[in-house]
């Protein structure tokens, strides 16, 4: 065991930079590795790079959810040089290092699979271009590779999929992304008001704007020393418990869409409605851009807004048992979910994905309960759990969530009846700190990490979305499946392609 | 002479219906029955974007294919009115004269080079090799139970003489109801509905057809639904008069379409791996009907 060196802090606790202890390289992968490995309470939540004057300056950071702790550590080395990776010790880590790979060009020696990530605008080498990504290739006369995208049969976001079948029997998949790269985290840098980056935290993941937003404003307000109010933390529980329950819906009818259930696309589409509805009565805007601002509240939940969620909710919830229990007792459609697309506990503590995607093969990772945030620990909350990890686990686990959502929110109503609206108070970044933001986003752990200079302004903006662990996860679970159950796979997953792409 | 002009013009509103039963059942008002139709004459108003990766194939098959379906339309009677071609032994030249069609198809799928239809070809072809065996234990059976043997003599010597032959007839209806649902690649095998490439069967065969071509792939998804949806009826027709007949023909069709509506509506699309078991389903359902048919005549001891 090496010696315990890292910095503990807690979630949206802002720390002296120079607390962080720098290591040589060679420890701080050994620490890292052996943090991770063995132990499911714990994974990597983040792991960048940085320039510091002509060097690159690694942190990482490991969750502990037991004990509520994140350790983060650093490292100092040369740009463009040769390094042994800690991929290759334990697999969580496989992307953080292939960005690191792309964005510094830091050339791990024994990484099994060091390929692109997104071809981010700023990448090390301006050579490498999309169009020559280097696919997994089956040099064989049996088997045939499709090619799907990167335009969207659905014209959603681009991405590219590459199969390699055994006729019908998918053996590989390999998933390109990086079409949708807009350079957010240098935009954070780069525009410095504060209403430019909240607007540009909205419009990270255009499904997950609470939880992106929340995010954001939670590392703000405490790097700026700021205490927001009881009323501010359970109108953001109320606005991500409600944004889960709309994207959760909306995902149930996708799914029967992809069956070709029609009863349950038109019901479950229509009981989407009301709750995207009530955020444009609230909010002024379906998708809640707007709702979410640091220090403040611009559209305050009034008693009002209160009675008339609660009168939503009494005509919601009949008609969401109703449909749920039709669908969940219908064989044609249990046949379609039940061992589709299994990822098993092994492999996804192996790739260390978070949210719905660790839940429903039994990997208890909830942000909510884990490192709460937003006043999360004043409502008990349960993660829902499922151990299968095919298709039918992840649209129970939605199905149950729904629910327990709305049990929070009624839970919160009951606790506030009205939030104040807060004074707008002046917010300056404090200099030389490093935080770490984490939110429980519907689709699972959003991770912020913000460093600033001696000016207080800010030097790293580290965006990681749940998608980022979890797409490898959608590439693991379609393997030995049909082609034909990929779309029905991929839309029970429903990651993000903005959200990875930045 | 009859039974094409009845065909024809049912084959005008049968997808309309289909249409209309499921936006009616998911709460939704629905288009009109003729709109499927407009939609076709608005693709026949435009041009066909050709590939250049594709031969001439993929340029005759939408024709070829329509063509075949009018050919095998020409064949079916209305009850004592024979069809416009008739001889003995039709019914097998009906079977390959709808295969050819199809065969042109799934080739000019190849013809693209696109691997999504190539999938969708492979799919096609394997399910239509499975009802083939549906279909002619079924007419084969009927043959043996009328002593005729062409599509007119069969049916309008078919008289149901016990109880048992009105079980064959209603069996008969089911083969032949899921042998049009297969044909068509509708649910359960398949979702017209879907955007999804990768479990398409007869959709994805057509991506690549545009404008013209597509029109007249998509109105023969309908003349071949009208064409299926006439053979049942001849089960019931037998030697009806014409005032009676006529009506019995249109409200078979329209109770084939809500079926097939209302199929639609309820249930999700089988996986792709179970579509081969149920299809050979209707063989053994064909079968039973084979049984029954030596019951009734007596061949057993």
């Amino acid at each position: 065991m090496t010696t315990v060196n890292y910095k503990s802090v807690t979630n949206n606790q802002a720390t002296a930079l120079k607390d962080i202890p720098v290591l040589e390289y060679s420890k701080f992968a050994d620490m890292n590795v052996e943090l991770i490995n063995g132990n499911p309470a714990r994974h990597c939540v983040n792991y960048f790079g940085y320039h510091l004057s002509d060097k690159i300056s690694l942190i990482c950071c490991i969750a502990d959810d037991d004990l509520h702790q994140i350790f983060v550590s650093s490292a100092l080395v040369e740009e463009n040089t040769e390094l042994e990776s800690l991929t290759f010790r334990n697999h969580n880590f496989e992307k953080f290092e292939r960005e690191i790979h792309e964005n510094f060009g830091i050339r791990y020696s024994d990484h099994p699979w060091l390929k692109p990530v997104r071809y981010a605008h700023n990448r090390f080498d301006k050579k490498q271009r999309i169009e020559g990504y280097p696919f997994y290739e089956a040099d064989s006369e049996e088997l045939h590779e499709v090619g799907v995208g990167p335009i969207h049969a659905g014209v959603i976001e681009p991405g590219h999929f590459r199969f390699i079948c055994n006729g019908e029997q998918i053996l590989h998949l390999e998933i390109q992304l990086g079409y949708q790269h807009r350079g957010i985290e240098q935009l954070f840098l780069q525009k410095t008001q504060l209403l430019e980056r909240s607007t540009l935290a909205e419009n990270i993941a255009g499904d997950t704007v609470v939880g992106h937003t929340t995010a954001f404003v939670n590392l703000w307000e405490s790097l700026c020393g700021h205490t927001p109010d009881d009323g501010l933390h359970y109108s953001r529980i109320l606005a991500l418990e409600l944004e889960r329950i709309a994207i959760h819906t909306g995902d149930l009818a996708a799914v029967c869409a992809d069956i070709a259930y029609q009863l349950g696309n038109s019901v479950y589409g229509r009981l989407r409605t009301p709750i995207v509805n009530f955020m444009q009565e609230w909010g002024g805007n379906r998708l809640s851009k707007g709702l979410i601002r640091a220090g403040k509240l611009n559209f305050p939940f009034t008693a009002g807004h209160s009675k008339r969620l609660l009168e939503i909710f009494d005509s919601f919830e009949p008609d969401f048992i109703e449909i749920t229990q039709k669908l969940f007792n219908l064989p044609s459609a249990l046949s379609r979910m039940e061992k589709t697309g299994v990822v098993t506990y092994d492999e996804v503590l192996e790739i260390g994905t978070v949210g719905m995607a660790a839940r429903m093969s039994g990997l208890s990772r909830d942000i909510r309960l884990s490192h709460p945030h937003n006043l999360y620990n004043s409502i008990k909350h349960k993660p829902v759990i499922k151990r299968h990890g095919d298709v039918y686990s992840r649209v129970q686990i939605r199905r149950e969530e729904v629910r327990q959502s709305i049990s929070h929110i009624k839970g919160v109503l009951q606790n506030v009846q009205e939030i104040r609206q807060p004074l707008n108070v002046e917010m300056n970044p404090q200099s030389r700190k490093f935080i770490l933001s984490l939110v429980e986003g519907w689709r699972g752990e959003i991770c912020h990490c913000a460093i600033t200079n001696e000016e207080g302004n800010l030097l790293v903006y580290k965006i990681k979305d749940p998608s980022h662990h979890n797409w490898m996860a959608l590439a693991q679970s379609v393997r030995n499946n049909d082609i034909s159950d990929f779309p029905i796979c991929n839309k029970s997953f429903n990651l993000s392609y903005c959200g990875h792409d930045l | 002479m009859v039974s094409l002009l009845l065909i024809l013009v049912v084959s005008l509103f049968f997808s309309g219906i289909i249409i209309r039963t499921k936006s009616i059942l998911s709460g939704r008002k629905g288009p009109g029955i003729f709109q499927p139709m407009l939609d076709i004459l608005r693709l026949w108003r435009k041009g066909s974007v050709v590939s250049k990766t594709t031969s001439f194939i993929f340029q005759i098959a939408p024709t070829a294919y329509f063509s075949s379906v009018i050919m095998a339309v020409l064949m079916i009677p209305h009850g004592t009115y024979p069809g416009i071609i008739s001889f003995e032994g039709d019914f097998i030249m009906f079977a390959y004269i709808l295969a050819f069609g199809k065969f042109l198809m799934i080739i000019s799928a190849l013809d693209t080079g696109s691997s999504f239809e190539g999938m969708g070809a492979s799919r096609e072809a394997l399910f239509s090799m499975l009802v083939e065996p549906a279909f002619f234990i079924l007419l084969g059976s009927f043959a043996l139970f009328t002593g005729q043997n062409s599509f007119h003599d069969i049916f309008s010597t078919l008289h149901y003489g016990s109880q048992i032959s009105y079980l064959l007839g209603g069996l008969a209806s089911f083969v032949l109801v899921m042998i049009a649902m297969i044909e068509n690649s509708r649910m359960p095998l398949d979702d017209p509905k879907t955007h999804l490439e990768l479990t398409m069967i007869h959709e994805v065969m057509i991506l690549d057809n545009s404008g013209f071509d597509l029109g007249v792939i998509m109105y023969t998804t309908n003349l071949k639904f009208a064409m299926y949806g006439a053979l049942i009826s001849n089960f019931f027709i037998g030697m009806l008069p014409f005032e009676i007949s006529v009506p019995l023909f249109f409200a078979i069709q329209i109770g084939f379409a809500t079926a097939v509506g209302i199929i639609e509506s309820f249930m999700a699309r089988f996986r792709m791996g179970h579509n081969p078991q149920f299809v050979f389903i209707l063989t053994s359902v064909s079968l039973l009907i084979f049984f029954g048919v030596l019951l009734v005549l007596g061949k057993f001891a």
